[in-house]
């Protein structure tokens, strides 16, 4: 796989880690446990795009959110987490 | 000898002695083993894998099941090499394997005669039982007997590479499809990569009798390969196959450097390339196909195509009377071909009823063969005419033609299914099977020479298109456009005998039916049933003949039957080449630390601790064993100083007006009320609850913390603040980045520490320096940072300074420890210190463990939400008899506890069901004079005072213990605040 880094451009998968669903960014404000079970542990399993979280961690340390084809791993979109957090506020 | 006077493709001035099984031979430059070894008189290549039969060279090319040979001596030998491939140079030593005693004398060939007992699906049925027989019995034998060439043993000594190259066009096979699609691409202006298996680029054009513009093709092709080398955006790759495809237009290949080479003179033997390409063109041809029919494995019988390939590429006779057997008018040629290279052919054996081949040698239509016979090596044939007689005819080559596959393999890589076309009988890619990526040429399924040039041509331009490049019309050369009519035959009908299918894996027609009798009928379980498909060879000489077969039994179409799926490689990868700089030191990086020469120049003795050299102890003299060295640095940090290297610890620089906050949120405890000029103990979360890593935090200014972490988790935590940071808090005014390289820090413990910072910074007396205190120092005019904290519950220092300070201040602060009768320790002091008082390491962090598990409750804030603080709280994690840590030490008359051990109650069995929990961590303290060790155990807060034992099954030891409070010395804290 190929990711493009919105800093540093394509590079190979191996230069990225990878975390998880994007769903990571959605942390409950407050203390509802209820809340947390679902952000903490339930995950979807899609086929075909799922929203996830990369880290380019032997680049420039961006977490990156990135909409891949886990069937096909066509890399469909990447942006800034930060910016996709700070879009959703 | 069967050299043919002119001709070919070989440089006859020069001869390049080598030895075939210690016989020795010439071969010409341009030869290959194979080919040298058909010119000299030899037939006899190899032996099949299970019933050892006799078996010759039957292709000309990478695709090649029988001709492995093991080549090379010594450490350099390397087994399975396809002699159709390997060029040889001077010297060269070849071997052929899985026989004994010999290739012509092979006692091992009476599994032939056992066949009828090691039928399809023998090993399942035979092997059964009795179950300790495997091992024991059946394993060995197997494996003695059935097997390809022998591994070396030694160690590799040849160098591989890796590397990265990243095109526009990335150009599979240099035919002339190929040729025609970099040509043109490149003229386009395009980046562009024409990789080729071989050694001389051309593909079929070096095989053949035919003109290209007017001129022999393999001139033509010879020609075209130095206009793409005299383009600077073009970069033609021999010896390079592209061995897979992968997600994002990254395909994987191997260049083999210097294996055609008598002296490598420091050239890598092979690198493998990752090439990243915009788009790609495959024309990698296709593989002929052969027919089955009874002893169709006979030394002589080759495939039609590479008779051809030897006659004009090689100026090799593949015999002196040649029979061809075809089902398709691309035989005929080979027939044509040698006739006027002055081969006697003694038939022309066509499947088909409505053809009249004019050739001028005795020719049979609507017939077939239908036994060989001859000894090591096959001397006549069984025809069987169109009005069923059957007839004699002397050979000592067969030439077999059963249609042409595409060689489409890496289109199958991303899961693609290829489509069947009936006009050719042939499976052609699937369009779109992998991204950006076109078929053209054979490959695709278009014979014809021309049709080859111009669909290269066209798929080149149509990438030039998308790459906004510029368009080029060139001229399409002039060259034969003759497809070639095919009848589909795969194996002759109702005859007696073996007729092989897959020759790597000793697998019949008769196998095929036998697994289809006992329901083995899905290809994928038919492949598994009969191993058919899973040599070396992957199937490309078989597959397509076992569906065909299948097909015929079950009533459906080939389509429907199915096809097995192509898995990278394309062909075998050495292991080496895969690991090139992998071996050896270049497994993983190694950390050193500044103090690392000095350490072992002292004669420490190393540990890696994950990445890190550390000195693990420092021997004085007269010691001998370990534990007296780390003794005596234990009891010298407890009674005087120590120094020991910390600066594997990693270090975080937090800096911003919202970093006390972000500290607030990651951390359990406050940072935001930590005072300028102190430092903390903090514990970290994972959101589940679980305790990440633990470390001090130092505040140096208003906006500025230094933060450390365990050795282990120092980048597992940077990576989680930067989550933190990025993903969670975008809003807060934090930045941080890992200093951990930038500073050596050094860790001054013991009562005698201040007497010695004394003399080298002055007053770090209570006062100035308190427990927990920190700040900025001058040592030597170096600015230093000063951290008042301890790790081995002494009064103790820690000091930083840039890290190439680090080794003078190490060698200072020993010739100081030293004078008050202290000294260098290492880990296992470090670690003895650390578990006399109960401090954490992540064998006890294991990441199961909460902070209650811990004992250290009174962290977790109730005045502030941090990672992990809600899910901490769940029912499960506050079950009162959860595994909680305790200390354990030896109260019967065994005195040794073993770290791992399982925790049972006394007059418990020590099995799972029973089990109490485990001891983390063990030492032999000398402060205590004893072992100790630090363990989990089930409601073990509740349970101080009480006995347990710890069982280790597996090393015989089983420890009465009384269960302890975790901080064995000091449990006050007193000395360190001293
Ligand atoms: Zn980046």
């Amino acid at each position: 796989m190929r990711i493009h880094c919105p800093h540093c451009g394509e590079r190979d998968h191996r230069e990225f880690e990878y975390l998880g669903s994007a769903k990571l960014l959605e942390r409950p404000e407050g203390g509802d446990a209820a809340a947390f079970h679902d952000y903490v542990f339930q995950r979807k399993n899609p086929t075909g795009e799922n929203a996830e979280l990369w880290q380019h961690v032997m680049g420039c340390s961006a977490w990156l959110h990135v909409v891949r084809n886990v069937t096909t791993h066509e890399i469909i979109a990447v942006k800034l987490a930060r910016d996709v957090k700070e879009a959703a506020r | 000898m069967n050299r043919i006077p002119t001709g070919g493709l070989i440089d006859r001035d020069i001869s390049i002695p080598f030895t075939f099984d210690g016989q020795k031979y010439t071969a010409h430059p341009g030869d290959t083993l194979a080919s040298a070894l058909l010119a000299n008189g030899v037939r006899l290549m190899g032996r099949s894998f299970k019933y050892h039969r006799p078996r010759g060279v039957l292709t000309a090319g990478s695709e090649e099941p029988n001709a492995l040979m093991e080549i090379g001596e010594g450490a350099d030998r390397t087994p399975n090499t396809r002699a159709t491939t390997c060029e040889v140079y001077h010297g060269m030593v070849a071997q052929s394997q899985n026989r004994f005693p010999s290739l012509k004398v092979d006692m091992l060939a009476v599994n032939d005669l056992l066949s009828p007992f090691l039928g399809a699906g023998f090993y399942y049925k035979t092997f059964m039982w009795p179950k300790k027989f495997w091992e024991a019995v059946y394993e060995p034998i197997i494996r003695r007997a059935a097997g390809l060439g022998r591994l070396s043993g030694q160690a590799d000594k040849a160098v591989y590479e890796k590397a990265w190259a990243y095109c526009d066009v990335l150009v599979i096979g240099g035919g002339p499809a190929g040729l025609m699609a970099a040509f043109t691409a490149g003229k386009g202006g395009a980046k562009v990569i024409l990789a080729d298996e071989d050694f001389i680029i051309g593909g079929r054009l070096n095989s053949e009798k035919t003109e290209v513009d007017g001129k022999p093709s393999h001139r033509w092709a010879a020609e075209m390969a130095a206009k793409l080398r005299e383009m600077p955006n073009v970069r033609v790759m021999i010896r390079t196959t592209v061995t897979g495809a992968y997600d994002g237009g990254t395909y994987g290949a191997v260049e083999r450097v210097a294996d055609h080479l008598a002296d490598a003179k420091g050239a890598p033997r092979q690198i493998f390339w990752r090439i990243v390409a915009k788009h790609t063109i495959l024309a990698a041809g296709a593989t002929e196909r052969p027919i089955a029919f009874p002893d169709n494995d006979r030394p002589g019988i080759m495939l039609a195509g590479a008779v051809r390939t030897y006659a004009h590429r090689y100026g090799v006779a593949a015999g002196q009377r040649v029979a061809v057997f075809t089902n398709n008018d691309d035989g005929w040629r080979t027939a044509q071909d040698l006739l006027a290279l002055g081969v006697t052919v003694t038939a022309l054996i066509d499947t088909r009823t409505d053809v009249s081949p004019d050739i001028d040698c005795p020719v049979f239509t609507g017939a077939a063969v239908v036994g060989t016979s001859g000894r090591l090596g096959i001397e006549r044939l069984s025809v069987r005419t169109s009005d069923g007689a059957v007839q004699q005819i002397n050979a000592d080559c067969l030439a077999v033609s059963g249609g042409w596959n595409p060689a489409l393999h890496l289109t199958g890589h991303m899961g693609g299914k290829p489509t069947w076309r009936e006009d050719i009988a042939a499976f052609v890619p699937t369009p779109n099977s992998i991204p950006n990526l076109i078929a053209v040429g054979a490959a695709n399924g278009n014979f014809s020479t021309l049709g080859a040039l111009k669909e290269g041509m066209a798929a080149a331009k149509a990438a030039l298109k998308d790459l906004r490049l510029k368009q080029v019309r060139p001229h399409v050369p002039v060259a034969d456009d003759a497809q070639g009519a095919v009848a589909a035959y795969w194996h002759v009908p109702d005859v007696k005998g073996r007729s092989w299918l897959d020759f790597q894996n000793d697998v019949t027609v008769k196998d095929i039916e036998l697994a289809h009798r006992e329901n083995f009928r899905s290809v994928e379980h038919m492949k598994r049933y009969t191993t058919l498909g899973m040599a070396t060879d992957q199937g490309k000489m078989s597959n397509m003949g076992a569906l065909a077969v299948m097909a015929e039994l079950t009533g459906q179409s080939i389509p429907e039957t199915g096809t097995t799926i192509f898995r990278p490689p394309y062909t075998p990868v050495q292991m080496g080449a895969l690991g090139a700089g992998g071996a050896g030191k270049g497994f993983a990086p190694e950390r050193f630390t500044t103090t690392h020469d000095w350490a072992v120049a002292r004669g420490a003795v190393m540990i890696e601790v994950g990445l890190w050299h550390r000195a693990s102890w420092f021997p004085a003299a007269g010691e001998t064993h370990w534990r007296q060295s780390c003794d005596r640095e234990v009891k010298m940090v407890r009674e005087a100083v120590g120094i020991c290297d910390v600066s594997t610890l990693g270090k975080i620089d937090i800096q911003g007006p919202d970093a006390g906050v972000f500290l607030d949120r990651v951390y359990t405890n406050m940072f935001s009320t930590l005072k300028v000029g102190k430092v903390r103990y903090g514990l970290m979360l994972r959101e589940d609850g679980m305790v990440l890593d633990d470390g001090t935090t130092a505040r140096l200014g208003e906006n500025h913390f230094v933060m450390t972490t365990t050795t282990g988790a120092a980048g597992p935590v940077m990576s989680h603040l930067e989550f933190c940071a990025q993903c969670l808090w975008p809003e807060l005014d934090v930045k941080m980045i890992s200093v951990t390289e930038q500073w050596a820090q050094i860790a001054v413990a013991g009562p005698k520490s201040r007497d010695l910072l004394a003399g080298l910074i002055g007053d770090v007396s209570n006062a100035s320096f308190p427990f927990m205190g920190c700040g900025n120092v001058s040592i030597g005019g170096v600015n230093a940072r000063l951290f008042r904290i301890s790790f081995s519950g002494e009064l103790a220092y820690e000091i930083a300074v840039p890290a190439g300070y680090g080794a003078a201040l190490m060698v200072e602060l020993v010739k100081r420890a030293e004078a008050l009768g202290g000294g260098a320790y290492g880990m296992e002091a470090l670690n003895v210190l650390r578990i006399e008082k109960g401090f954490l390491t992540h064998a006890e962090m294991d990441g199961r463990a909460t902070v209650a598990d811990l004992g250290m409750s009174g962290m977790m804030s109730t005045k502030k939400d941090f990672i992990g603080k809600v899910s901490s709280q769940r029912e499960g994690l506050l079950d009162p008899m959860r595994e909680q840590l305790v200390g354990i030490r030896p109260v019967g008359p065994v005195r040794q506890i073993l770290g791992g051990s399982i925790m049972v109650d006394v007059d418990a069995e020590p099995i799972r069901e029973n089990m109490q929990g485990h001891v983390t961590s063990v030492c032999y303290s000398p402060t205590l004079d004893g072992m100790i060790g630090l363990a989990f155990v089930k409601g073990g807060h509740g349970r101080i005072g009480q006995t347990i034992r710890a069982v280790d099954l597996l090393r015989n030891l089983d420890t009465l213990c009384e269960i302890v409070s975790p901080q064995f010395h000091d449990p006050e804290g007193e000395k360190a605040r001293g």
